[in-house]
C-alpha cells in the first residue's frame, strides 16, 4: 500500500494565533479516512492547506510521493502547487459551506467542475454519470443553484467535485446543517465512491458517530492538534472518543 | 397626436443616451463583479479609445469625399480602438491593481484614481487641451418617420448608437452565459477561491475582464465623440454617470449595468423634456437617482439582497 497523502507536521498561522501546530496525517490509495473535532479545532484548516489556499509555515504535503506544498526552508521560496493547479493533479475539495456557485445553473456548476476537461463528450459522459448517481440533480439541473435545499446543494457540491475525475476527494463537514436521513444519504454515496469509483476519501466532520462508521482509519484534532489515532472502528469503542464526540 | 410622437421621440433619445452609458456601466460592473473595486480609470479609457478612433479614422478617411467608404474606414476604427484600448486595460490592471491584490481594499481604488489622472493628463500633454471633431462618417441629416407634427425624427449617429449598443450588449450576454470563459468569468465573481479550485485561473479570468470592459468603453467613447467633442477630460462626466448607472442597476450584475444604463438615459431625457428640469441641472438628476437607489434600494435594482443558505 502506498501513502497517497502525506501531511508532514504542518504548522499553519492566522497571523499571532497558530491554527495548526504539527499535524501529520496520512491516507492510503483507496481508503476513507476522517477527521473529527470540535468547531474551531483547525480541521478546515487542514483541508485548505491542502489545496493551497492556507500557507504552511512548516512542515510539508505530499500527494502520491510529490510535495505539494512546504513551510518556509533555508533555501529559497518554498516548493507550492497554487490552488488553480490543485485540480489537475486529481485532487478535488468539496468546501466547507458547500460553497455553490448560487447564480448558476446545475447544469453550469458541473460544467465549471469540468473546467479542465477539453473534451466535450467526456463532460456530457461525465454529467449523465452524475444525474445517474443524483437523480435529483436531474430534476433541477436548469434550475439556479440557490432555489436548492441544502442537502440538494450538498450532492450537488460533490457531483461538482468528481466532474474532474480525481483520485482524492476533500470533503469538508458534508453533513453540516443538514437533517439526520438526508446526512445518512450523503454518507451512503461517499461510500459508494470511494469503493466503485476507487477513489480515496478524505473527510473532516463535527458529526462523528457518521464519520466514523464510514471511515477505514480516523484521526481526533484538538487545538490544532492531532490527539488520537486509530482505526475508525476502535475510535468507535474509544472511552475517550465516547465521551466527548458521541455523547456516551 | 403630438404628445404620442413626442413620447416616441424622447423615448428614442432617452435610450440612445441611454445606450451608451450602457455599454461604458458594463466595464465598470464586471470589474466590481471581479475584484469588488470601482476602476475610476475607466472613464479615461474611453477618452483615450475616443483619441484612437479619432486619429485611425482620421488616418484611413484622408481626404477622401464622404461616401460608403467614410463608414467602413469608421467601423476598422472602432474595431483598432477598441483592440488598443482591450490591451490598455490589461495592462493597466497589471502594473496598477495586481500588485495590490492582497492590499487594503482602498489601495487598488486610490491607484485607479492615479491612473485616472496619469492617462487624462498625458492625453492633454500630448494631444494638447484643443477639443478635436470626430467627423460624422455619414450624413448625419435626420430622417423623419411621420410626417409634420407626429413625425420622430431620427439621425443616422442615433441609428448607429442603438445598433451598436444593442450588438455589443447580446454578444457579450451570449459570452457570459454560454461560453466556457464566460461561465469561469461568473464563477469568479460569485466565488473567486471555489473557482480556483476547479483550475480556473483568476488571473486569466481577471485579465480578459479587463479586456472586454475596455474595450467597450472605447466603443461607447467613439461613439459619444460623434455628438460631442474630443478631449483629454471628456470621460469624467460620463464615466461618473455610468458609475451610477452601474450602482442603479446592482453594482456587479450584468444585466443591471443594462438596464441602468438605458433607465439613466431616458431618466435624463424626459427629466428635462417632460419634468421641465433645466438643461443645466441635467446632471443633477444622475446622482439625485444615485442618492435615491442608495438609501432605497442600495443593493440596486437588480442587486442581489438575499441571505445564504446554511
Amino acid at each position: 500500500m502506498s501513502s497517497m497523502l502525506a501531511i508532514n507536521d504542518i504548522h499553519v498561522s492566522y497571523g499571532n494565533i497558530k491554527a495548526l501546530k504539527g499535524v501529520s496525517i496520512e491516507a492510503q490509495q483507496g481508503q476513507i479516512v476522517c477527521l473529527i473535532g470540535a468547531n474551531g479545532a483547525g480541521k478546515s484548516t487542514l483541508l485548505r492547506a491542502i489545496v493551497g489556499l492556507e500557507p504552511l509555515v512548516m512542515g510539508s504535503i505530499e500527494f502520491n510521493g510529490e510535495k505539494i506544498a512546504e513551510g518556509r526552508t533555508e533555501h529559497g521560496k518554498p516548493h507550492v502547487v497554487l490552488t488553480e493547479q490543485i485540480c489537475a493533479r486529481g485532487i478535488s475539495l468539496v468546501p466547507e459551506g458547500r460553497r455553490v456557485f448560487a447564480d448558476m445553473t446545475v447544469e453550469e456548476n458541473l460544467d465549471m467542475g469540468a473546467f479542465l476537461v477539453r473534451d466535450k463528450a467526456l463532460i456530457i459522459k461525465r454529467k449523465s454519470e452524475m444525474y445517474d448517481f443524483f437523480p435529483i440533480l436531474w430534476q433541477r439541473r436548469k434550475q439556479k443553484t440557490r432555489s436548492l435545499s441544502g442537502g440538494e446543494q450538498q450532492m450537488m457540491a460533490i457531483a461538482r467535485a468528481l466532474m474532474s475525475d480525481p483520485r482524492l476527494l476533500l470533503l469538508d463537514e458534508p453533513g453540516l446543517g443538514l437533517a439526520p436521513l438526508v446526512v445518512q444519504d450523503i454518507f451512503s454515496k461517499i461510500s459508494i465512491i470511494n469503493k466503485e469509483n476507487k477513489v480515496t476519501v478524505f473527510l473532516v466532520e463535527q458529526n462523528a458517530r457518521m464519520a466514523l462508521k464510514a471511515s477505514d482509519n480516523g484521526y481526533v484534532m484538538e487545538n490544532g492538534l492531532i490527539v488520537l489515532s486509530d482505526r475508525a472502528d476502535a475510535l468507535l469503542v474509544n472511552e475517550q472518543v465516547k465521551s466527548a464526540y458521541l455523547g456516551q | 397626436m403630438g404628445s404620442v410622437s413626442e413620447f416616441f421621440q424622447h423615448f428614442l433619445n432617452g435610450l440612445t443616451l441611454g445606450g451608451i452609458y450602457a455599454l461604458i456601466a458594463l466595464g465598470y460592473t464586471m470589474v466590481y463583479g471581479i475584484l469588488k473595486f470601482i476602476n475610476f480609470a475607466h472613464g479615461d479609457i474611453l477618452m483615450v479609445g475616443a483619441y484612437i478612433g479619432l486619429f485611425v479614422f482620421d488616418f484611413l478617411r484622408g481626404s477622401t469625399p464622404l461616401g460608403p467608404w467614410w463608414f467602413f474606414a469608421f467601423l476598422l476604427a472602432m474595431i483598432c480602438s477598441m483592440v488598443a484600448c482591450g490591451l490598455l486595460g490589461m495592462f493597466i490592471e497589471k502594473i496598477a491593481y495586481k500588485p495590490l491584490r492582497k492590499a487594503t481594499r482602498l489601495a487598488p481604488l486610490l491607484s485607479a484614481i492615479g491612473v485616472s489622472f496619469v492617462l487624462s493628463n498625458t492625453a492633454a500633454w500630448v494631444f494638447g487641451t484643443q477639443s478635436r471633431k470626430l467627423e460624422y462618417p455619414f450624413d448625419n441629416t435626420p430622417i423623419v418617420i411621420g410626417s409634420g407634427l407626429n413625425g420622430v425624427s431620427v439621425t443616422p449617429h442615433q441609428i448607429l448608437v442603438l445598433c451598436a449598443s444593442a450588438v455589443m450588449m447580446i454578444v457579450l450576454k451570449l459570452f457570459v452565459d454560454k461560453t466556457r470563459m464566460g461561465k469561469a468569468m461568473r464563477a469568479t465573481s460569485l466565488d473567486q477561491d471555489t473557482s480556483k479550485l476547479m483550475g480556473i485561473k483568476s488571473d486569466h479570468v481577471i485579465s480578459l475582464t479587463f479586456a472586454i470592459g475596455s474595450a467597450l468603453a472605447a466603443c461607447g467613447g467613439m461613439l459619444i465623440a460623434l455628438d460631442f467633442k474630443v478631449y483629454a477630460t471628456m470621460g469624467t462626466m460620463v464615466g461618473l454617470k455610468a458609475f451610477v448607472a452601474a450602482v442603479v442597476g446592482g453594482i456587479g450584475n450584468i444585466s443591471g449595468a443594462m438596464l441602468g444604463g438605458l433607465l439613466l438615459g431616458l431618466l435624463e431625457t424626459f427629466g428635462v423634456a417632460v419634468l421641465g428640469i433645466p438643461q443645466g441641472y441635467k446632471d443633477a438628476i444622475a446622482f439625485g437617482v444615485l442618492i435615491l437607489i442608495l438609501l432605497f434600494k442600495p443593493d440596486g435594482l437588480l442587486g442581489k439582497n438575499e441571505k445564504e443558505k446554511v
